[in-house]
């Protein structure tokens, strides 16, 4: 009886003592495009696995980018393990606030590693870095782009291979475009911006394009109220109440694609997230542009960056930095791109014999990266879910035709004041 | 004996009730009278420094505002449909049993699977709707983009939901009413309108006050749709304050405002306790 | 069911016909999405090419099959927990005289006006504390004690006669034992209809699970489905058709066959 005992204690204790000691990395990551892209990153994390024996990597995927960062946090709180995530960019000052991740810089003290923190498009590091440190590195990245329909264009006489440049041309050129029936009812609008889901996203490309940002680095002021700023809502609003080559009202994010390839607009402006998806469903020759320039041109950077939770041993650090490193070197940030539409993060991927031929093959997916020297940092301030959602507002006010412009923005800001007041 | 063994059987059930219906819905007062605490900043008392807040912002008075449209806009109607399916569906009609399980089907959909559907309906031009009304020439209307009619769809979304579930309760309440009430009425040659709002409607009163209450209810719970179709937009047009709750508390972290709009909706359900505790009493429904 | 009454006149019957065509017309256009290419996903024509392959997609696109099983597990588990937990409140209720059982059960009737997804926030934290976020069971416990249950069994175990319970006891049956072998069995309609009405109820529902759960480990169908649908590079109508009718599947083939089922169970739940 008593050697039994001594015999399950023992196999007890073996089972406790692991044979050797792992270092485990959970890894919260969201997925915003369509697809089966989490086998994709289950499949990288298999093969880091096997080039770095040691280290376990166990990749959660948490639906979109509000899900990710609610989960990882309420992981965090639980006192889950969770070690690194990809959250929104702009979900740096909310991460901030909670006091719950640390600088990439802490880490990557070697030569090769600060190199590495430098091999990214700056454009790109806008939104993840705070005071000089680095804290969100670049992995899953879009900007706005221009989609326009070739036939379109050439049915009204238009070059089908010159897109607008400016805000005039795009106005002159989608007023052309729009066709009506024989009882005047509008069949194909000249150009939409969607207003729901990301309205704040698209209005910065409007506010840089006519040379403004909405929002200091220190993420503790906006400027929603400058003439500029103004002046761009009244565009956007314009587009469809003055012009009338727009529809009136909020457009829908998630069905604009499908209008789109359905061919009820000539020119869409959506996400670069969104180009695999196009090129599947379109069944006419379309092309991609730059945003068109008011002042100057400009896009809103957005997606996805890889974090590093304050909560981590030192092995633990050093093993995200290891394969934060592996997943973004050039060519696998080139056949992320691929994959999904995203930019590839750094120049040098680029030059990757597959990025190449791939963009010799379908020219449209480089024009993002061209953008990228005129792009600029995502909307983020401290308390940003309520400062979005008040900027969200007052666009919609003003697309709606509730409020002016004016009105709609010089409150916004009044409100985003008073929340912003404690971090100055 | 009978006390311990009664209290013995109820423990388990009551238990689990008090933690997680009565013990919450104290604590959500509780926490209407703190600040939300970060990690810099702890959370301490303030008293009715929310409610303040609250008297304050646009949004909760928006969305209060919502909510009193939705519930007279879905309710009414959704009564009107349930008692016209229930007596269609309770004569001889051919295919009967097809109709009413149209009438039906909707109830045991998931309504975040309903509002995928029907987005593909209110989508501008390529949508159902508005194809069909180009049938007749009309041109097309941004349905959800437009703040004057993003509750009306909505509205009708919801009363398609329900219209289906509340007729059941009819049906049901028809088959108890006598057959020779109606054969009298036919002798005396009343007309079938005139027979139904001087017998079977009055008849039919205490399932209308309970689908009535059962309706108002979920007019302030079911925000499900709302996830999908609109997100509460534009500029809050068809957002409810549920919803908003669930923004407050989970996109914006605030878990104090949250707590004391919930307290909010805690008060209006009390009320409408209270209304039906009436109702109830007056037709005798405890057995 | 008592006999049905008059028959319809033409009109009548066109009306309710035309009324049941739309009521089905949201399910009838998923069918047409789902299963068509998609640039049929907004026109008609007969003659469109039949496809599966917006099924194959939407199944590769999101974890399905794990929030078939969380859902089955989920709605399995909330089922069982509260046929015992209601049974032996509603028993307690109907055939026990105990200290403060008015009070007791005004206190359970609460829970039929202020359901779990109205507390989303203090329920949260609750588990959070316990550690129970992002569980199966941290989805269910809410719902296990449940009001209605309670109040159901209750007025179904009340119209047993006293007599059987005495006979019972006579042969030397416990209080547990009277339970099972009188109560129980001469309540199985209520027990059906109950099920039936439990099972529709959290197969559907969202709030709750969506704020509860982290991971497609605990994802029901509705969670899996409203994150599948809402992607940032936009919708595809038809893998989105396709997804939705797999997620409603069995619920609905369910409802068809046993729709008289269904409905009276629904009828009788509400009538009590």
């Amino acid at each position: 009886m008593r050697s039994l005992f001594a015999l399950l204690l023992a196999g007890l204790l073996a089972a406790a003592a692991p044979a050797r000691a792992d270092t485990e990395l959970t890894f919260y990551y969201p997925i915003a495009v369509g697809g089966p892209l989490t086998k994709v990153i289950d499949g990288l994390a298999r093969d880091f696995e096997k080039e770095h024996p040691g280290i376990k990597v166990h990749p959660i995927y948490a639906g979109n980018y509000d899900d990710a960062r609610i989960k990882a946090l309420a992981a965090l709180k639980a006192g889950q393990p969770a070690q690194i995530s990809v959250l929104y960019s702009i979900d740096l000052y909310e991460l901030l606030e909670q006091d719950v991740i640390v600088p990439w810089d802490d880490v990557a003290t070697t030569a090769d590693d600060k190199a590495w923190l430098k091999a990214f498009y700056p454009s790109l590091m806008m939104n993840g870095t705070y005071k000089g440190k680095v804290y969100g590195i670049p992995f899953q990245r879009s900007t706005i782009v221009l989609f326009w329909n070739k036939d379109a264009f050439k049915e009204v006489g238009l070059d089908p291979e010159k897109p607008p440049a400016t805000w005039n041309e795009m106005t002159q050129m989608a007023t052309k475009l729009v066709k009506r029936d024989a009882a005047g009812n509008v069949v194909r609008w000249g150009v939409m911006v969607p207003s729901t889901g990301y309205t704040y996203w698209m209005f910065q490309a409007f506010a840089r394009q006519n040379g403004h940002d909405l929002m200091n680095p220190e993420g503790n002021r906006t400027i929603f109220a400058d003439p500029d700023v103004i002046a761009a809502l009244q565009y956007w609003r314009d587009l469809g109440a003055k012009y009338r080559v727009m529809p009136e009202g909020t457009i829908e994010w998630g069905t604009l694609r499908q209008a789109f390839t359905e061919g009820k607009t000539a020119m869409m402006w959506h996400t670069t997230g969104n180009l695999t998806a196009v090129k599947d469903t379109a069944k006419f020759p379309f092309g991609v542009a730059m945003l068109p320039a008011s002042k100057q041109r400009g896009s809103p950077t957005g997606g996805g960056n890889f974090y590093m939770f304050k909560k981590t041993t030192r092995e633990e650090r050093k093993a995200a930095l290891a394969f934060v490193k592996w997943m973004t070197t050039p060519e696998r940030a080139a056949a992320w791109s691929i994959a999904t539409g995203y930019v590839a993060t750094r120049p040098d991927a680029y030059e990757t014999p597959k990025l190449k031929d791939y963009a010799r093959d379908f020219p449209q997916a480089v024009v993002a990266r061209d953008q990228l020297k005129y792009a600029t940092a995502e909307l983020s301030t401290f308390q940003t879910g309520r400062v979005r959602k008040l900027l969200d507002d007052a666009i919609q006010a003003a697309l709606t035709g509730q409020k002016t412009p004016a009105a709609a923005l010089q409150a916004a800001q009044a409100e985003a004041d008073r929340l912003l007041k404690p971090y100055r | 004996m009978k006390h311990v063994y009664g209290w013995l059987l109820l423990t388990p059930a009551a238990i689990l009730l008090v933690g997680f219906t009565h013990y919450p819905a104290a604590a959500t007062l509780v926490d209407s009278f703190f600040s939300t605490g970060t990690a810099i900043r702890p959370s301490r008392f303030i008293g009715f420094g929310n409610y303040a807040l609250l008297a304050e912002d646009p949004i909760f008075w928006k969305v209060l505002g919502n909510n009193l449209w939705f519930a007279l806009g879905t309710i009414p109607t959704s009564i009107a449909l349930a008692i016209l399916m229930a007596v269609w569906v309770n004569d001889r009609l051919p295919a009967r049993a097809l109709v009413r399980m149209a009438y039906f089907t909707p109830t045991v959909l998931p309504m975040i699977a309903v509002a995928n559907i029907w987005l593909f309906f209110y989508t501008p031009q390529i949508g159902l709707v508005d194809q069909f009304r180009a049938l007749f020439g009309a041109p097309s209307h941004n349905w959800l983009g437009d703040p004057g009619t993003v509750l009306a769809c909505l509205m009708v979304m919801v009363i398609w939901k329900e219209a289906g579930f509340f007729m059941i309760f009819y049906l049901a309440a028809l088959q108890s009413l006598p057959p020779e009430l109606e054969e009298a009425a036919k002798i005396e040659g009343a007309s079938r309108w005139h027979f139904f709002r001087r017998v079977m409607f009055p008849l039919l009163m205490p399932t209308t006050l309970f689908v009535l209450v059962n309706a108002t209810i979920n007019s302030f719970k079911l925000v499900d749709h709302l996830f999908i179709l609109t997100k509460g937009g534009p500029d809050n047009a068809s957002s409810l304050l549920l919803y908003y709750i669930y923004q407050v508390a989970f996109s914006f972290f605030d878990t104090a405002y949250a707590s004391t709009l919930t307290v909010v909706l805690l008060a209006l359900l009390a009320g409408l306790a209270l209304v039906q505790f009436h109702l109830v009493e007056k037709r005798v429904h405890y057995r | 069911m008592s006999p049905a009454g008059r028959r319809a006149s033409t009109l009548e019957t066109s009306a309710a016909w035309l009324l049941a065509l739309l009521w089905l017309a949201p399910l009838l256009y998923a069918f047409w999405a789902a299963f068509h290419p998609v640039e049929y996903a907004t026109r008609f024509n007969p003659l469109a090419p039949v496809t599966l392959a917006n099924f194959a997609k939407a199944w590769t696109y999101a974890p399905f099959a794990r929030h078939f099983l969380n859902t089955v597990m989920l709605v399995t588990m909330i089922l069982a927990a509260q046929l015992v937990l209601c049974t032996l409140a509603g028993y307690a209720f109907a055939r026990f005289d105990f200290a403060g059982r008015d009070i007791a059960f005004g206190l359970v009737l609460v829970q039929l006006l202020i359901m779990p997804e109205v507390l989303i926030v203090e329920n949260y934290r609750i588990m959070s504390r316990l550690g129970l976020v992002d569980t199966l069971l941290g989805i269910g416990l809410p719902y296990m004690a449940s009001a209605f249950g309670i109040f159901l069994l209750r007025q179904t175990f009340k119209t047993v006669p006293r007599e059987l319970e005495d006979a019972a006891r006579v042969e030397g049956c416990s209080v547990l034992g009277v339970l099972w072998r009188v109560y129980v069995p001469l309540a199985r309609p209520t027990y059906l209809a109950y099920g039936l009405v439990s099972v529709s109820y959290h197969w559907n529902n969202f709030l709750w699970p969506l704020i509860v759960t982290n991971t497609v480990e605990t994802r029901p169908l509705t969670v899996g489905l409203a994150i599948f649908g809402a992607p940032e590079s936009g919708v595809d109508w038809g893998v989105i058709s396709a997804g939705t009718l797999m997620a409603v599947a069995p619920l609905l083939v369910a409802f068809v066959l046993f729709q008289r089922q269904f409905m009276q169970s629904f009828m009788q739940a509400g009538i009590k």
